[in-house]
């Protein structure tokens, strides 16, 4: 099941999203890699950094409270050890890059333009500016801008580069546009979003950090108003949809909605199989539906009630019911 | 409580753990549950025993798995994290158990009893109910040791203050912990005071920090003090829950050292 985010063609629409696939070993004992469309990574810096202090991550209804402060190993082990293992894998690898500041940025884009086996760059605009008071770049269509304009200069010409943005903004759709005007062939919706939970027990913030950001399909509707809404505003933009997708149908609502691509997060921490597993189910989904493309797909909810396109049939009595009845195949185990 | 398992009674190995999901198929906790393995048995083709402290049915995810009835279907994953690594002669080992955390000790009892090593338990808690595997352990081991708090059972006091006799007597030449986490840390001291290598199994840090057991959500870490002298932020799940016990810094636990490999040098905001 094809799909295009700008230049970058993927055999199948299920990523992981950053920061919630380890660094592919991990998953590799779950599930062959090859079967994900794309592995991204976690938001490489250009220095090792440690993160934030335990407890970093509380459970929340339908989802998860983390605050990590972005641990990673920093460019230099990255290149030197994980993107070597990812290259390996026979899958494309799209590398997350974040940063506090402009420069740090472009740095990190800079380092991986020689990178062989870099199939697309995510911008992570929802990483503290120090230089505004540890506010996010994507808060503001300036700084985002900004900053996909200098990792976009910074990145070879056939490498597309996503803009992935938190809806925690004014106005989502004026961040979006400043990304894509600013050269961002696609983007990724959404980030997590800002919350915190307090321990009753304890009478004091679960989380070290105080505020985190809440993921899991406690934020699938948020998540998807963000890519109908961009989508709406910018229908040939590619979008990635990012935000509690935990079953195929989800993946679906996602691309109904206008995102030609889903990425899923808290989903592997339940179970590491999940992205195989949603790629079969959205197949599934799709074939009851009389569906033969996933580009059929894209943003049909933006049409009016109703209307069919000439690929599509309706789908036959019953087979929703049909497809509920099979058995699931059995989860591997490692 | 048994779950049948083949593919991870198989291969299991002591001081590995599993995953559970706990609440049904659409449950709203994401969160896995993670639980030591007890013991794991060939029947039904290979079946994994856990046992867990539902402390009056308070936690919720535990509560549910109370719940569960024979033959109910149960989302397991596993096994998980580093084993014990074991000592290649027939050494004399001592295994220290807190609380429920002794669960874990039992199978690598049985896999350093077959190498020939002797085996000794010291199992600590606060009161006579709480000391999982008494009578189990007085039945494999060479010797078996009781502590608690209240002295409602065996000696009175913690793991730490009767250590010391418990390494003299049993001979020990390496000492294996699973507990709470003050219990390791004094263990830990202990055996290095000794001169002993230690291996402990941070499985409360585990449980408090971790929220999928298989090292993706980076939730569990802990500062760990590497050959090179460098402190770095591991993972108690996929990197553990088996550590050296002399190079846990358990004073920083649920900190970031200031030296460790990647400490923020001022406070960020970072998500
Ligand atoms: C390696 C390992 C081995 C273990 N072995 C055993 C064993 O053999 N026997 C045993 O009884 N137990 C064992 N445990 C503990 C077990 O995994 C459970 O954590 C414990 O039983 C309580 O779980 P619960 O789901 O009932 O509690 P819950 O109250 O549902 O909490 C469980 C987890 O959810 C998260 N959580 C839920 N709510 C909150 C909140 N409001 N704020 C912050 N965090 C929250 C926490 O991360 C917590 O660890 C083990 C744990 C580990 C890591
Ligand atoms: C533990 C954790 C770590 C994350 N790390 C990153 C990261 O490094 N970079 C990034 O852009 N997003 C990161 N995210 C956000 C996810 O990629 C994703 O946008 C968000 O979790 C919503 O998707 P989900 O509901 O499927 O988890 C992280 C999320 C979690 C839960
Ligand atoms: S519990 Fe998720 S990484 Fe350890």
């Amino acid at each position: 099941m094809r799909t295009r985010l700008g230049a970058l063609e993927l055999t199948n629409p299920v990523m992981t999203a950053a920061g919630c696939g380890g660094t592919g070993r991990e998953l590799a004992r779950f599930f062959d890699l090859t079967k994900l469309g794309a592995f991204v990574t976690t938001s490489v810096m250009t220095q090792p950094r440690a993160g934030r202090p335990t407890p970093r991550v509380t459970e929340t209804p339908s989802g998860l409270l983390t605050a990590m402060g972005l641990p990673g190993p920093g460019i230099d082990s990255f290149l030197e050890r994980d993107l070597p293992f990812l290259a390996e894998q026979d899958v494309p690898v799209i590398v997350s890059v974040a940063g506090n500041s402009l420069e740090e940025y472009a740095e990190v884009a800079r380092r991986l333009y020689d990178a062989p086996s870099v199939a697309a760059v995510e911008v992570n605009l929802a990483a503290p500016n120090v230089e505004d008071r540890g506010r996010m770049f994507g808060r503001l269509p300036g700084p985002a801008a900004d900053v996909v304009r200098a990792v976009r200069v910074a990145t070879r010409r056939d490498v597309p580069v996503l803009a992935k943005l938190a809806p925690d903004v004014g106005d989502l759709v004026t961040v979006a546009l400043a990304c894509v005007d600013s050269g961002a062939d696609g983007l990724s919706l959404i980030n997590t979003m800002a919350g915190s939970a307090i321990d009753a027990d304890t009478m004091r913030p679960a989380l070290t950090g105080v505020s985190g950001g809440l993921s899991g399909p406690a934020i699938r509707p948020v998540a998807v108003r963000c890519v109908y809404e961009v989508h709406a505003a910018l229908p040939g933009t590619p979008i990635v949809g990012i935000g509690g997708v935990a079953t195929g149908l989800d993946a679906l609502e996602f691309v109904l909605a206008g995102a030609c691509a889903v990425a899923v997060g808290s989903a592997l921490f339940h179970d590491p199989t999940a992205a195989p597993r949603i790629l079969r189910e959205l197949e599934e989904a799709l074939s009851v539906r009389r569906i033969a493309a996933l580009a059929d797909a894209v943003g049909l909810a933006h049409k009016p009630t109703g209307y069919v396109p000439p690929q599509i049939g309706p789908a036959p009595a019953g087979a929703g019911e049909r497809a509920r009845e099979r058995p699931e195949e059995p989860k591997e185990k490692p | 409580m048994t779950l049948v398992a083949p593919a991870v009674a198989e291969r299991f190995r002591p001081g590995q753990f599993v995953a559970l999901a706990v609440g049904g198929e659409h449950t709203a906790r994401l969160a896995r549950r993670c639980f030591a393995v007890y013991e794991v048995k060939p029947d039904y083709g290979g079946t994994v025993e856990l046992v867990f402290d539902h402390r009056g049915g308070a936690d919720p995810g535990t509560g549910w798995l109370v719940g569960r009835r024979a033959r109910d279907m149960v989302d397991m994953v596993g096994p998980l994290g580093r084993p014990f690594r074991l000592p290649r002669d027939p050494v004399s080992c001592l295994l220290v158990g807190g609380g429920p955390g002794a669960a874990a000790l039992f199978a690598l009892a049985d896999t350093l009893r077959r190498r020939e090593c002797r085996v000794h338990f010291l199992l600590a808690d606060r009161s006579a109910p709480a000391v999982f595997g008494a009578r189990s352990a007085q039945r494999i081991g060479d010797s078996a040791a009781v502590v608690t708090e209240d002295g409602s059972l065996g000696d009175t006091g913690t793991a730490g203050d009767v250590l010391p006799r418990v390494i003299e007597e049993s001979g020990a030449d390496v000492v294996y912990a699973c507990g709470p986490t003050e219990l390791l840390r004094a263990v830990s001291a202990v055996a290095s005071r000794y001169g002993l290598p230690s291996q402990v199994s941070v499985e409360e840090f585990l449980q408090r920090t971790g929220a999928c057991g298989t090292g993706l959500c980076m939730a569990c870490v802990l500062p760990i003090v590497g050959d090179d002298g460098i402190t770095r932020m591991v993972r108690a799940c996929s990197d553990g829950p088996v550590l050296r016990g002399d190079r846990v810094r358990w004073g920083d636990l649920g900190t970031i050292p200031f030296d460790a490999l990647g400490a923020p040098r001022a406070l960020g905001g970072a998500l």
